[in-house]
């Protein structure tokens, strides 16, 4: 396609993006140079609020709804993005400039067919005709190893896995050949399982057609496996840029090794032996979902004690959220009992006393939308202290400061503020001061770091755990993060399918022999070694080709 | 889900019914008196009481009334002792005739602007567009009625100012003769169906779906009816559905302006006629569209939402 394979592919020069918000347009990428290479992979990272996106889409010359490129210059194979009419830019997309979202499931129109959204763009940019379309559609999608190449194309999108429909979306991205892919988090929504097959399509195929690409994510282990390059951002700055190899081994500067540093928190204390009555027992739970047709648990079962952290990790679709809507009666089992404290509690939430209520609470994976956006902190954490605990006034108001200052909020600062004007941490540290004002003694997390960046999510897990010790909570802490269990599990529940496939002490479950699923599970997690993708699919080929849970 | 739907339409039209009667058997005034007139005596008027069925207590008279609509009687007018299904037939071609011919002018219309105006949005085409529905909306009909009289029929007399149609009128010379109404009703209900139209596009504009087809390189046209549209349907469909039961239902005034013999005009003479069956049997057909057209929208948004059209 391309006769010359080297030179510079795109030029960004001095890149100045700004956003209208709060009625004034703040700068959101100030001065940023990019420069990339055909074939060349770089990888952009930094935590959220970096411009990482911004920037990605700016090398289509694209900004936006709400914002603009107000300054600098993009020159994609010698021509100016910035001062060329709308037109020629339009032509330029998706057939020499793809990208590849973050969410495939909210990417893809619902309406259309997979293989129609691909050749849309064919058609569209007269590059063929359906009939050719649809052909190299079923050969890419056979190439990047999907199930029934020739008739997956013609499900929607809701018919099809998120790791399948992450990997069509790619497909798309090179329906024209395009000379430069944006992947812009392509795997932050997927499990780890699912992840790696995902990470090594991607770079198999960018290598087969010699595509450039700018791979954007916050995930320092997946970009060391992926970039060529790799450039720190923060603040929509640059901090550093170097090759990937010099980068990992030998940051320069203090914010690029705190990054790199971010994984060091590890619960210390030891937890406290087991009483002999679990706080919170499920016994051989079988729950489904639409009346009985979808199973989603079957024959669960184990215990929480008191002032100890049970991890319950698993793969998307695994039971592990339905078990805690069984443990809070949202959902009621079809078998099985619920014991707290050694006493059985009623199936339904409904006919529960409102102490029983009182000594579970839960947060959730989404601050934002966890709490009511037009309620002050006051009224969001002062809830349940007269909800639960009848307490009005002078008592409310002493309790309410004492609760902040447990989450390390300034009570003057925050309690007048609405959800809004608070970070995502600090919106989760709420949330946190929610579930310990009803003093339950008994918490479940679900995701509740998934969500927030590599620093801040390290800020709750040190916080949950020293609420732990202060008031001996006991934790059942679902994730899908490896390194999260690592760092505050005593016991881990490994869960597939709806069935518990291990459980046991977390020195156990980490270290070898493993049941095959968590052998699956743990080799998926990327590491920070950038050849660490190699080994694994080396490994995995020898073992008699790529296992997926999910299938 | 569709027998559910079903089954509740069937509840509502239950319990229409039964307000339907209890509220016209509250009405002041008594159908046998209005019939005989003051000068009748107490005698005369008892005895044609109980030939009507009126002593009977209200519970034994509304089983009577529904028993008789289940088989497809509505009973007889009080006023000319005629068949009200008789009586009503006729009236509702006519009613139906005008509802067509204002929807089938003002839903293309109405999509149409609608689309125009979230493609074009906040330029001075969205703009007037949006004042001039606005004041259409805000505007009784009768005065958008009268005010189209006065122009198109007094002033340059290309249409009729009165639509008085009957059975063997010809089709052509029907559309003439209606063209007036039909045009008020379009202006009353085209700005609503496009309002919707453009909000439910706008609303859509924000998905990542749309951000995608953008960075496709799709042309914004496309964007708007390719991507957006077919999402849109469920919310759209609904308020064109909940407009064409209004030009069944809620034509009355029209009608009256335009003295056309359909079911509103019907209604508003039986009314100052006392005419109690003929007003229930005319509420009646009036709530069993509206339960219908509602039943329909709901099948079409199920129809037109892909997730439902082709389960996993």
């Amino acid at each position: 396609m391309n006769v010359k394979n080297n030179g510079v592919l795109l030029e960004m020069e001095g890149l100045m993006i700004e956003g209208f918000s709060d009625e004034q347009w703040h700068q959101i990428v100030k001065g940023v140079d990019i420069t990339l290479s055909r074939g060349e992979i770089l990888g952009l990272i930094g935590e959220s609020g970096a411009g990482k996106s911004t920037i990605g889409i700016a090398a289509m010359g694209y900004a936006k709804p709400g914002c603009r490129i107000n300054g600098g210059s993009i020159r994609f194979d010698g021509m100016e993005l910035t001062t060329m009419p709308e037109s020629r830019r339009r032509k330029l997309r998706g057939s020499r400039i793809a990208y590849v979202a973050q969410s495939a499931a909210a990417s893809f129109n619902p309406a259309h067919k997979l293989i129609d959204q691909f050749s849309e763009m064919v058609i569209e940019h007269g590059k063929g005709t359906r009939d050719q379309a649809y052909a190299d559609a079923k050969d890419l999608y056979g190439r990047i190893k999907l199930p029934d190449p020739d008739r997956i194309g013609f499900r929607y999108p809701h018919q099809v896995s998120g790791g399948q429909l992450q990997r069509a979306m790619t497909a798309m991205a090179l329906s024209c050949r395009p000379d430069l892919i944006i992947f812009d988090e392509p795997t932050t929504a997927l499990d780890v399982t699912t992840q790696i097959e995902v990470l090594v399509t991607i770079r198999d195929i960018v290598e087969q057609f010699n595509t450039a690409a700018i791979y954007i994510t916050h995930d320092l282990a997946v970009v060391a496996q992926m970039a060529d390059r790799i450039k720190v951002l923060r603040f929509g700055e640059t901090v550093e840029d170097a090759d990937t190899r010099r980068m990992l081994s030998d940051p320069q500067k203090d914010y690029t090794k705190s990054l790199w540093a971010v994984r060091s928190f590890r619960k210390e204390e030891v937890a406290p032996p087991p009483e002999p009555t679990p706080l919170m027992k499920v016994e051989n739970v079988t729950a489904t979902y639409a009346r009985g047709l979808v199973p989603v648990l079957r024959g669960v079962d184990f215990e929480v004690h008191r002032g100890h952290t049970v991890a319950v990790v698993g793969e998307s679709g695994s039971g592990k959220s339905t078990a805690a809507r069984v443990i809070t009666g949202l959902l009621p089992p079809q078998q099985g009992r619920v014991y707290f404290d050694g006493k059985e509690l009623p199936r339904d939430y409904h006919r529960r006393t409102k102490d029983q209520l009182r000594q579970a609470q839960m947060i959730y994976q989404m601050p934002d939308t966890a709490v009511n956006p037009r309620h002050r902190i006051r009224d969001i954490v002062g809830r349940p202290l007269s909800f639960y605990l009848g307490m009005t006034g002078d008592a409310k108001e002493r309790r309410l400061r004492e609760l902040m200052e447990m989450i390390e909020l300034d009570p003057d600062l925050f309690l007048d503020r609405l959800p809004g004007e608070l970070s995502g941490g600090q919106k989760q540290r709420i949330c946190i001061a929610r579930a310990l004002a009803a003093e339950p003694s008994f918490i479940i997390c679900d995701e509740v770091t998934s969500a927030l960046d590599q620093l801040v999510a390290e800020g709750i897990l040190r916080l949950l755990d020293h609420l732990q010790q202060d008031l001996n909570l006991a934790y059942m802490f679902i994730t899908h993060d490896l390194a999260t269990v690592r760092a505050i599990a005593d016991e881990v529940i490994v869960m597939l399918q709806g069935e518990i496939v291990e459980q046991g002490p977390k020195e156990e479950i980490f270290n070898p022999p493993h049941h095959e699923y968590t052998e699956l599970l743990l080799s998926s997690v990327p590491e920070m070694d950038p050849d660490w993708m190699d080994r694994v699919v080396a490994e995995r080929r020898e073992k008699g080709g790529m296992q997926s849970a999910g299938n | 889900m569709l027998i559910q739907r079903l089954s509740l339409g069937l509840l509502t039209l239950f319990v229409v019914s039964v307000i339907i009667f209890l509220a016209v058997s509250m009405l002041p005034g008594d159908a046998a008196q209005a019939m005989l007139g003051q000068a009748a005596t107490e005698e005369t008027v008892e005895a044609l009481r109980k030939r009507m069925g009126l002593d009977q207590p209200p519970y034994i008279r509304y089983f009577t009334w529904l028993g008789g609509i289940l088989q497809g009687d509505f009973g007889t007018s009080i006023a000319n002792g005629r068949e009200i299904s008789e009586l009503l037939g006729g009236r509702f071609v006519n009613t139906i005739h005008l509802a067509v011919f204002a929807a089938v002018i003002s839903v293309p219309l109405a999509l149409i602007l609608g689309l125009l105006a979230a493609l074009y949005r906040n330029s001075i085409y969205d703009r007037s567009v949006n004042v001039v529905t606005l004041s259409s909306i805000s505007t009784p009909e009768f005065f958008v009625a009268y005010i189209l009289i006065l122009l198109v029929s007094v002033k340059l007399g290309w249409f009729p100012s009165l639509a008085n149609v009957s059975p063997d009128t010809p089709f052509a010379e029907r559309l003439y003769k209606t063209f007036l109404p039909a045009m008020t009703l379009t202006l009353v209900v085209v700005a609503h169906m496009m309002r919707m139209t453009r909000a439910a596009i706008i609303n859509l504009l924000a998905s990542p779906y749309i951000e995608m087809a953008a960075l496709k390189g799709i042309n914004r046209r496309r964007i708007i009816t390719h991507h957006a549209l077919p999402n849109a349907w469920a919310p759209i469909v609904n308020v064109i559905v909940l407009n064409l039961a209004y030009l069944i239902v809620g034509v009355v005034v029209v009608e009256v302006v335009f003295v056309y013999p359909g079911l509103g005009q019907l209604l508003v003479d039986s009314v100052q006629r006392r005419d109690l069956p003929v007003v229930q049997a005319c509420c009646l057909i009036f709530a069993a569209t509206y339960v219908l057209l509602n039943l329909i929208a709901d099948i079409l948004s199920i129809l037109t939402n892909p997730r439902l059209l082709h389960p996993k």
